[in-house]
């Protein structure tokens, strides 16, 4: 997948819907401790104890779409990474939790931070990242993100801090 | 205009004049990693390509969360951490050790430090005044690697506790309604700084169980001045050599002040299933509990133990109600094996399970059943969290613990004390 900004990359996808204070036990259970090592068959639950359907519906493209502090709670980098391996462009949220908005740059999942609520389960969403807007088809919605900072942009231009560090060697703010 | 405590710890680490807001590069003085995030950390170091570690002696792999590994797939990350510690010189700490955030602030976290670890709990190592802080794999393999990070210098909300804790409060029922009162993203991006006369004759213990919850509002760090506690806990461990005292500058600039009459608070309790959904436990009296665990980085230190014990002391668990200890750290388990604790609990009825994270995170050991309402003594009660998302958790202070686990149903310690 193509982060970069300048590339004039318009994502499209659907809304899935989550409300508020999503976890990353609920992204991960930590149940499944044991599947850490062996990412595609975690990324089989993902979402699992928000939504247990979530998994077998989702489709290359969709878009998570939540509420207030997703991603609270735990360190665990295998939340945002199990959300892009299911095929999410991006996702949009009202806010986001510290740690899970600096994993999901690090591993090139763009988290974008709307106002979310007139976006309904379903709507047919385009999202414009160099722009910095929003597009719900569905309901001929305009919206805009909050901008990501500089550093963290940088770091999600080249596909997440890993990519990142072995091209320039060290950080660069 | 003086600095926060934050500000102060960022300066020094990255030779800059850090002001809440900046981007700075910082040296990190500590790295470390658990066992659910290790492996993924690993392999993201040898995807970097960088190859080194900046500082095999400040690098620790722990491995606590499953401790001893319940399942093959775990015992096999585990083979994979201690041949990483092995190739690389880091230090390995064992199943059986203890608590990563337990053993740091026992053994390594120093006032002033820069932390980091693969661990939302890093934060814990906040109460020695180090800037400790929870990052993900990529962030922690790279800290690894360059011995630096980047940070946003965080805005700072100062906590201001005074007066008086009344009989059967703790810091633990002071922290759930901090969180209670501002919510589980009231401080996301902030610094906590803790200060007032309350928190000046906190013994370290609680300081630490404070610190780990920061996380638990959104907060980056949850930081306590380097003060005459902080030294005597050094002193304790032998070190206190070269010790600094750290606080605020009077005119540090603050985002927010949240003033707290220690006097007022009362046990408190988080309801299922978010931390700051939060009662008096006395409203809650009553509540059938189906297991009581005490235990944990938040709730399984000596002091933790103590006040535990002594309740159990003499009593029995209720016939239907479960109760589970897990000291934090191997020293926590002789020093409560030394005092007697460990016999107190055995003759209540308790289950002693190794020094580790135990049944906190529902990888082995105490998951459970559907329905079932657990008590615990940790920071967490996320849907699913023991490992049943059919399960309910309530947390508090090990005081309500101990006591409910007596009654059966919640009860307030006051009652027993
Ligand atoms: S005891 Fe619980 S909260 Fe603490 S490090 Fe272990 S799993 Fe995390």
């Amino acid at each position: 997948m193509n982060h970069r900004q300048g590339a004039g990359q318009v994502l499209r996808g659907r809304a899935f819907k989550f409300g508020d204070s999503i976890s990353t036990d609920h992204i991960v259970p930590g149940r499944y401790a044991h599947l850490r090592s062996d990412l595609p068959e975690l990324a089989k639950h993902v979402l699992e104890d928000a939504d247990p359907t979530f998994a077998s519906r989702v489709r290359a493209g969709d878009f998570v779409v939540a509420g207030n502090n997703f991603g609270l709670g735990s360190s665990r980098e295998h939340a945002p990474i199990v959300i892009k391996l299911a095929g999410v462009s991006a996702v949009l949220a009202k806010s986001v939790a510290r740690i899970f908005f600096r994993n999901a740059i690090n591993v090139g999942l763009p988290v974008l931070i709307c106002p979310t609520d007139g976006i309904g389960e379903g709507d047919e969403l385009e999202v414009d990242l160099a722009a910095g807007t929003i597009y719900d088809r569905t309901k001929d919605l305009h919206l805009s993100f909050t901008p990501i900072p500089p550093v963290m942009l940088r770091i999600l231009e080249e596909g997440g801090l890993v990519p990142y560090i072995k091209k320039y060697g060290d950080f660069k703010l | 205009m003086g600095k926060t405590l934050a500000e102060k710890i960022l300066s020094q680490k990255s030779g800059t004049d850090a002001r809440a807001g900046q981007m700075v590069i910082a040296s990190v003085d500590l790295v470390y990693v658990q066992d659910t995030t290790g492996p993924l950390t690993i392999r993201q170091w040898e995807a970097s390509g960088l190859e080194r570690v900046a500082d095999p002696s400040r690098t620790i792999v722990f491995i606590d969360h499953a401790a001893p590994s319940p399942r093959r797939e775990l015992s096999n990350d585990h083979i994979f951490m201690r041949a990483f510690a092995q190739k690389t010189g880091a230090i390995l700490s064992e199943a059986g050790e203890g608590i990563s955030h337990q053993i740091v602030a026992e053994t390594y976290a120093k006032p002033g430090d820069v932390i980091v670890g693969a661990d939302s709990h890093t934060c814990t190592g906040g109460a020695l005044g180090a800037f400790a802080t929870g990052m993900g794999s990529s962030d922690v393999a790279i800290a690894t690697a360059l011995g630096k990070t980047w940070f946003r210098v965080p805005e700072t909300y100062k906590v201001v506790v005074n007066g008086h804790f009344s009989k059967g409060v703790y810091p633990k029922d002071l922290i759930l309604h901090l969180i209670g009162a501002i919510g589980a993203d009231g401080a996301t991006y902030k610094a906590l700084e803790f200060s007032g006369d309350a928190i000046a004759q906190m013994e370290m213990e609680g300081r630490l169980t404070i610190a780990n919850m920061a996380v638990e509002a959104g907060a980056k760090v949850g930081l306590f001045p380097a003060d005459d506690i902080a030294r005597r806990y050094l002193e304790a461990q032998g070190r206190s050599h070269g010790f600094q005292p750290l606080q605020p500058d009077d005119d540090a600039l603050y985002e927010r002040v949240i003033e707290i009459d220690a006097s007022t608070l009362e046990p408190t309790i988080a309801k299922p299933h978010t931390v700051d959904n939060i009662a008096a436990t006395r409203e809650l009296k009553g509540t059938k509990i189906d297991q009581v665990f005490i235990g944990t980085c938040t709730g399984g230190r000596i002091e933790d133990l103590a006040v535990a014990a002594a309740i159990l002391h003499g009593r029995r668990r209720h016939p239907s109600t479960r109760l589970l200890v897990a000291p934090a750290s191997k020293s926590v388990l002789m020093e409560a094996l030394m005092a007697g604790y460990i016999e107190t609990f055995v003759e209540a009825g308790a289950i002693i399970l190794p020094p580790g994270c135990a049944a906190c995170i529902g990888v082995h050991q105490g998951i459970p059943g559907d329905g079932e309402a657990c008590l615990s003594t940790a920071n967490r009660n996320f849907q699913g969290r023991m490992g049943n998302p059919q399960a309910f958790i309530y947390l508090a202070s090990p005081a309500t613990a101990a006591a409910s686990a007596i009654i059966g149903e919640i009860a307030d310690p006051r009652d027993m004390l």
